[in-house]
């Protein structure tokens, strides 16, 4: 560490310092632009892009989780698939097929499961963290297994239908309606949480991913803040979830498996964690590059991921978006 | 010198227990209003976890601790502690946030803006200006946008002062302020102690006789979780018990810092 | 009813005996370096791939290609301690689960690729196939033999442990990494061969449960739960923990899949939880 950083060498720079971010960056726009051209570039792909976009959505929410208030879990599956299995079994059973509403219901559930399992969960940090949240999600998982009557448990939750959207529009062959449809709730849940995360709560919540130790001297009521931002981020999880089980009209014990959890962590990381922008291309790279290699083989998909997460934690640890930053600085740094 | 009127901080016969092991025995101890006193003994004499009792860390196995005559034994830190601050002995800083973000921090948990979730940061302008306020005071300002794990390690303890103040506390309890620091540099923390409001009443907790007969008026010696006695730094410098008890032992460990 | 009792008891002793030898090396480790690995299980996979192709490629008997995955999947192991693990030791929890589940997912498309996805299975020698009769009543043989083997390394390693230089040198680094150094411990290198004697461990694990478990490429991340939950519920770095957690689990999942099959998997979750929840330094862990 370079020793002499002392207040005379950075002095230079007059711009008053500020807290949080002012307005909107125009890059900002850039994703959005993205998705809304994908509709007309790639209209064929966009089964595909339903699922980046629920990808996108249950990213974002580990990111509100594990890079903003730094909760390490393996189990956030178990918050989709609550989701999943609500909105799936509001169809199935309650024969309540309106979408909108079905999604607010799984975003509902999904945050009071996210609530009392994070009550519990949270006073705890590190590897017994780790392993109440891998063993949590099983023990969810292993539930809705044992619910078959209700779940459909092994085989699959089926008869779920949806009404059109608005009364208007089916969900048709190309996905094209439900491709709108979730990318109007992406935003939605885009708005929600970057205005979390630029609060003074999404500052605190950095606050104790960096040192909870100091938190507590300055009287957080920590355990309260990781709970808020634990539910939030459920009902988040939850409502991609259910937007799922509408997309594809059947849930499986799958929804709530390591796996799962383990792909959206990768695909936070792989954007990088903490920064919002990193879900949308953490996400979508993971999603795309698992259709294309898995087509190629399997194996190569599983080789390649496993390889990818292990050069990022050891060469890229701030995920692509940190290293487009150093690229970025490096190019400012020569011209 | 008697305390004629009701103390900022006070601890009537306080106990910790650790299993099988007392490491503070029945602490009776009084600080005045704008006080500069200090908490000075050898290595294991439970000085830290004295701060850790009153600053609430750890709740005590018996006793009773008052903040201007309130009772705030059974208070948690959360919220519960209003004035009273504490820095750390080793930096507990928010080593990627910058300078500012550190004291916006503190000063939004103080005044409850730390839990508004649907305004952003950037429309609190109130804290900046606080902050920057505060910064000014302990020579910071130029390493307010610098992030703390490029700061050297002499301003992150006025960081971690500055976190402190800016908890706006009645009390401050500073644990080992200059701990880590080459002596060469000790003077900037000794300037920053000088400065430091006189409302405030300031405990100090160090090893470091130079920073303590410097700062402290008053000086309390504990000893295997007890008062040995209290003075002026006269009196405690003339004092042979507590050479015998304190100095002796202090200069035995010396080099080793904890 | 009794009868049912002793199959529980047996089968779960059995069971409890493959997790206890994969999973015991796993919690030394991470006792000793705070390391949260969650690619444990790869070297145990190894250890059931290596014991096949031996017995198959090579035709050598099974209870010579247990000791020989030992040495292979142990040695190897150094490899990834040195060039995966010893970079991160002092990084992030969040950066080792990671590097971690990658090295998993790598290992599961390696495996994938040498040996197909589907499961393997080994021919086991006619002496360990069949019943053995006790004479109150015949218990499979294999089983038998795999407690046997059980006990007999979890003796081997309480000696180890309790009796000689190394286990000694390896308990003071588990109870205090910072003090066992500055005894003149090398603390990284007493780590590297920990590491490999665990990971030889695992492969024996591995080589065992393949005739009871099963052996897909997807074993390591399929069984990473049960071999944590040992670990985490005993407590890191406590062989008496490992083996006391590996029986409860061993026993109370088999019990919970003859008492109600549908919602077998369940109560071991439960217990986990209960435990950590009520003592999350596990329950022979050491506090911090």
């Amino acid at each position: 560490m370079a020793s002499g950083t002392s207040a005379a060498a950075t002095g230079g720079e007059k711009a008053p310092p500020t807290l949080g971010q002012k307005g909107w960056d125009w890059a900002e726009a850039l994703p959005w632009l993205v998705l809304v051209g994908a509709l007309f570039t790639f209209p064929g792909y966009l089964a595909l892009g339903c699922q980046v976009i629920v990808m996108i959505i249950f990213a974002l929410s580990l990111d509100l989780v594990l890079g903003y208030a730094g909760i390490i879990t393996l189990g956030h599956a178990a918050l989709f698939g609550t989701g999943a299995y609500a909105a799936g079994m509001l169809s199935a059973h309650g024969g309540w097929n309106e979408p909108i509403t079905g999604l607010l219901f799984a975003g509902a559930v999904a945050g009071l499961v996210g609530f009392a399992s994070g009550w519990f969960l949270l006073r705890y940090r590190g590897l017994t963290l780790l392993m109440l949240t891998l063993a949590t999600a099983i023990l969810l998982q292993e539930l809705a297994n044992t619910l078959a009557l209700y779940t459909g448990g092994f085989d699959g939750l089926l008869g779920i239908a949806i009404d059109p959207l608005l009364g208007r529009f089916d969900n048709d062959l190309f996905r094209q309606n439900y491709y709108v449809y979730g990318l109007c709730v992406l935003f939605v849940l885009f708005l929600v949480v970057r205005r979390i995360v630029t609060s003074p709560f999404g500052q605190s919540l950095v606050g104790i991913r960096e040192n909870v130790q100091r938190m507590n001297a300055i009287g957080a009521p920590v355990h309260g803040r990781l709970v808020a931002v634990y539910t939030i981020a459920a009902a988040i999880a939850g409502i991609a979830g259910g937007l799922f089980a509408q997309m594809h009209a059947f849930v499986t014990l799958q929804v709530m498996g390591f796996q799962l959890s383990g792909a959206v962590l990768i695909a936070v990381i792989l954007g990088g964690a903490g920064r919002l922008y990193g879900a949308f291309i953490g996400a979508t790279i993971y999603v795309i590059l698992e259709d294309q290699l898995a087509k190629l083989s399997p194996e190569f998909w599983e080789f390649g991921v496993g390889l990818v997460l292990v050069a990022t934690v050891m060469f890229a640890r701030r995920g692509l978006f940190g290293v487009a930053e150093d690229i970025a600085r490096l190019g400012k740094r020569r011209s | 010198m008697t305390i004629a009127f009701q103390p900022a901080l006070e601890v009537r016969d306080l106990h910790k227990r650790f299993g099988g092991l007392e490491v503070i025995r029945g602490m009776t101890f009084a600080l005045a209003p704008g006080a500069r006193q200090a908490l000075i003994g050898p290595n294991g004499a439970g000085k830290t976890t004295f701060v850790n009792l009153v600053s609430g860390s750890l709740a005590p196995t018996s006793g009773t601790i008052f903040l201007h005559g309130r009772d705030i034994t059974r208070l948690s830190q959360a919220g519960g502690k209003t004035g009273i601050a504490r820095t750390f002995q080793i930096s507990q800083l928010f080593r990627n946030l910058t300078v500012l973000e550190n004291v916006g921090l503190s000063i939004s948990e103080r005044d409850g803006v730390a839990r508004v979730l649907w305004r952003g940061l950037a429309s609190f302008p109130a804290i900046v200006d606080e902050a920057m306020v505060l910064l000014a005071s302990l020579n910071l300002t130029g390493d307010a946008a610098t992030p703390i794990r490029a700061l050297a390690y002499g301003r992150q303890r006025l960081v971690e002062i500055a976190i402190a103040l800016a908890q706006r506390p009645s009390v401050l309890l500073l644990d080992e302020p200059a701990a880590g620091i080459p002596s060469a540099e000790s003077h900037v923390i000794l300037a920053a102690l000088d400065a430091l409001p006189a409302a405030i009443a300031v405990l100090i907790i160090d090893h470091d006789m130079g920073v303590v007969f410097r700062f402290a008026r008053r000086i309390t010696v504990l000893v295997r979780g007890q008062i040995l006695t209290e003075g002026t730094a006269e009196e405690i410098a003339a004092d042979s018990s507590v050479r015998a008890a304190y100095l002796g032992e202090a200069f035995l460990s010396q080099g080793a810092p904890r | 009813m009794l009868s049912a009792a002793v199959s529980i008891l047996f089968d779960g002793l059995a069971y409890a005996m493959i997790l206890f030898i994969i999973a015991v090396g796993l919690s030394i480790t991470m006792g000793m370096m705070n390391f949260v690995n969650l690619a444990h299980g790869v070297f145990a996979a190894a250890g059931g791939y290596a014991t096949v192709t031996m017995m198959r490629a090579w035709e050598l008997p099974f209870l010579a290609a247990l000791p020989m995955a030992f040495l292979i999947v142990g040695a190897t192991s150094v490899i990834f301690e040195r060039l995966l693990y010893a970079p991160l030791y002092r990084r992030s929890e969040l950066d080792q689960v990671l590097m971690t589940i990658g090295f998993v997912f790598m290992a599961i498309g390696a495996f994938t690729y040498v040996w197909g996805p589907n499961p393997l299975g080994i021919e086991l020698p006619p002496y360990l196939r069949g019943q053995v009769d006790l004479g109150f009543r015949s218990f499979p043989t294999y089983r038998l033999f795999m407690i046997g083997i059980g006990f007999a390394m979890i003796l081997a390693l309480w000696l180890t442990f309790e009796r000689t230089l190394l286990g000694a040198r390896i308990r003071a680094a588990v109870d205090n990494r910072r003090m066992a150094q500055s005894l003149g411990i090398n603390v990284g290198r007493l780590f590297t061969l920990t590491f490999a004697v665990g990971s030889g461990l695992a492969a024996v694990g591995g080589g065992l449960a393949v005739e009871l478990i099963g052996l897909r490429p997807i074993f390591a991340i399929q069984n990473l739960v049960l071999f944590l939950i040992v670990v985490s519920v005993g407590g890191l770095g406590s062989i008496r923990g490992a083996f006391l957690a590996a029986l409860l689990l061993g026993i109370i999942d088999t019990a919970g899949k003859y008492v109600w099959p549908a919602g077998g998997g369940f109560f071991i979750y439960a217990v986990t939880v209960a435990v950590l929840l009520s003592k999350p330094e596990g329950l022979y862990g050491k506090r911090d």
